[in-house]
């Protein structure tokens, strides 16, 4: 989502109210199961097998009724694959009858010419295509063999129906990276959005960062492309640590986690953040007394996520203002201290940092739905079989809107 | 009855037609003024004042533009500021003008 500001001025900078909190998020991400039909090597939640403690049917309506209370204008629904629900689309109704839009990731395996048609004709439903290679060869190596004809499939629907303006989300890798253009020509021709997303040590993710995340010299090559396109490309504002690099990228350049945005989990667990789903980064769940808004308002780990932030480390960096210590998650799961460096501080000191660790070994996840068969990284059953099977698993997907373009007339 | 808009495509904010918030914006008050989602674009925007929240409400009901920032209580040395602010929501399809009722 792109954000303007309109205002006459006058309330400070908006990163500082937002480093406060609000009453409610800006932008929430729903991960409505862990069951998937994929096992991408870096899925952030781990995904893959159905929790029995995920919440059902009426008690989503609940969480929906929350949100509308709150007046949460869209969640960002993803999974596991969510459309695997066989309540998927009644929630999908039933969020948008009660004001709240929706936006889900799919690895598109059930995205029929119905479903597609059906998504055209909503305004209040958005869909987006998750894809880590612009060639099948790059894409199936990190999201399973077929699913990159799955995911083309799912795009020549949503055209086909006159759907405009869907997203391409795209996680960045060392081995994508040198394909940005090429997949902005591929959401060109389809009339879509491209989205990119920075790859995140969490879920599996932790498992393949070392070899997949961007080179130094890589990340550079992020930056200028991602200034020289601007505000025709989403991050999810998920790349601000890269405006230690000299020049702001559009969005908030800030961490939202507990602030603007948080994450539900299939069983009602609230994280500060997508990219955060271990008990240090856990504030309650919504089937508490209280429910959601309890959690939110006022939850331990909220709240203090929402005072003042020690620099630590970096207090003596220049940069700091800019990148603000860059990403909590990215630092717990690769072990290094939250008031430090991010690891892949674009001044090397996180570098510095990581060879620094001597064996300490990073926390893992708490929870692991991974199938049995751990995730073999490129092993899918045939392309054709993905239509009924499906599986996708959404990447990350933090907030897909940049929660804001910053300041302008009034900060 | 949402209120009948007149053109399809953004415009130029003239204080001196009827104006309304676009039928698929949702306003949510906060602290430092509102957020305003608008559904058909998905663009979110930050309005930082609250009688600049006043006003954009405001607009449905009165004959122009400028009568809504009057009716709001914008103080006439502050008028071109809001005006400019309007004119960026004005741009983005967030308010757009009406039909005289």
């Amino acid at each position: 989502m792109t954000t303007t500001d309109a205002a006459p001025a006058v309330v400070g900078r908006l990163v500082d109210r937002f480093e406060q909190g609000l009453d409610a998020p800006i932008c929430l991400t729903w991960e409505l199961t862990y069951a998937c039909n994929l096992a991408c090597v870096h899925c952030l939640s781990s995904s893959g097998r159905r929790d029995p403690g995920e919440l059902s049917t009426d008690e989503c309506k609940a969480v929906i009724d929350e949100f509308e209370r709150m007046q949460i204008f869209y969640v960002n629904i993803g999974g596991g694959e969510p459309t695997i629900r066989g309540d998927f689309w009644e929630l999908v109704e039933y969020a948008t009858d009660h004001h709240v839009g929706v936006k889900f990731s799919t690895n598109g395996s059930r995205i029929t010419d119905e479903v597609a048609a059906r998504l055209a004709a909503s305004d209040y439903v958005d869909v987006q295509i998750s894809l880590d290679g612009a060639t099948a060869d790059v894409n199936d190596a990190i999201r399973g063999a077929g699913s990159y004809g799955t995911a083309v499939r799912a795009m020549d629907r949503l055209a086909r129906a006159g759907f405009e303006g869907f997203k391409l989300s795209v996680v960045v890798t060392r081995h994508n990276v040198g394909q940005l253009d090429d997949f902005k020509a591929l959401s060109d021709r389809y009339g879509a959005q491209l989205r990119l997303t920075r790859l995140r040590p969490s879920g599996r993710g932790a498992d393949v960062w070392d070899e997949l995340h961007p080179t130094a010299d890589q990340q550079h090559q992020l930056y200028r492309w991602l200034l020289a396109h601007g505000e025709d490309v989403l991050t999810g504002d998920s790349f601000f640590h890269l405006a230690g690099y000299g020049e702001s990228l559009p969005g908030l350049n800030l961490c939202g986690a507990g602030r603007v945005v948080c994450l539900v989990d299939p069983v009602g667990d609230v994280y500060a953040c997508p990219f955060a789903i271990h008990e240090e980064f856990l504030a309650g769940n919504v089937r508490s007394p209280g429910g959601f808004t309890e959690v939110w308002r006022h939850s331990d780990l909220f709240t203090e996520l929402r005072q003042p932030q020690s620099a630590g480390a970096c207090g003596s960096c220049g940069h700091y203002d800019a990148c603000r210590g860059g990403c909590m998650a990215a630092k717990f799961f690769t072990g290094l201290p939250l008031d430090g460096p991010d690891p892949e501080c674009v001044l090397g000191h996180g570098e510095h940092a990581l060879a620094g660790r001597q064996g300490t070994v990073p926390p893992k996840p708490a929870l692991d739905h991974s199938k049995p068969a751990r995730p073999v990284p490129v092993a899918m059953g045939p392309a054709h079989r993905a239509a009924v099977t499906t599986p996708s698993r959404p990447p990350d997907r933090p907030c897909d809107e940049s929660p804001l373009a910053a300041s302008g007339l009034g900060a | 009855m949402p209120p009948r808009v007149v053109p399809a495509h953004p415009v130029a904010f003239d204080g001196s037609v009827p104006w309304t918030l676009h039928p698929q914006v949702s306003l949510r008050p906060e602290a430092f003024g509102a957020l305003a989602y608008h559904f058909g674009t998905r663009r979110l925007s930050f309005l930082k004042s609250r009688t600049l929240l006043a006003v954009v409400e405001s607009l449905a009901d009165q004959p122009t533009g400028h009568e809504a920032c009057r009716v709001a209580g914008v103080p006439s040395d502050e008028l071109g500021r809001y005006e400019q602010a309007l004119n960026t929501l004005a741009e983005s399809g967030m308010i757009c003008p009406r039909e005289a009722s």
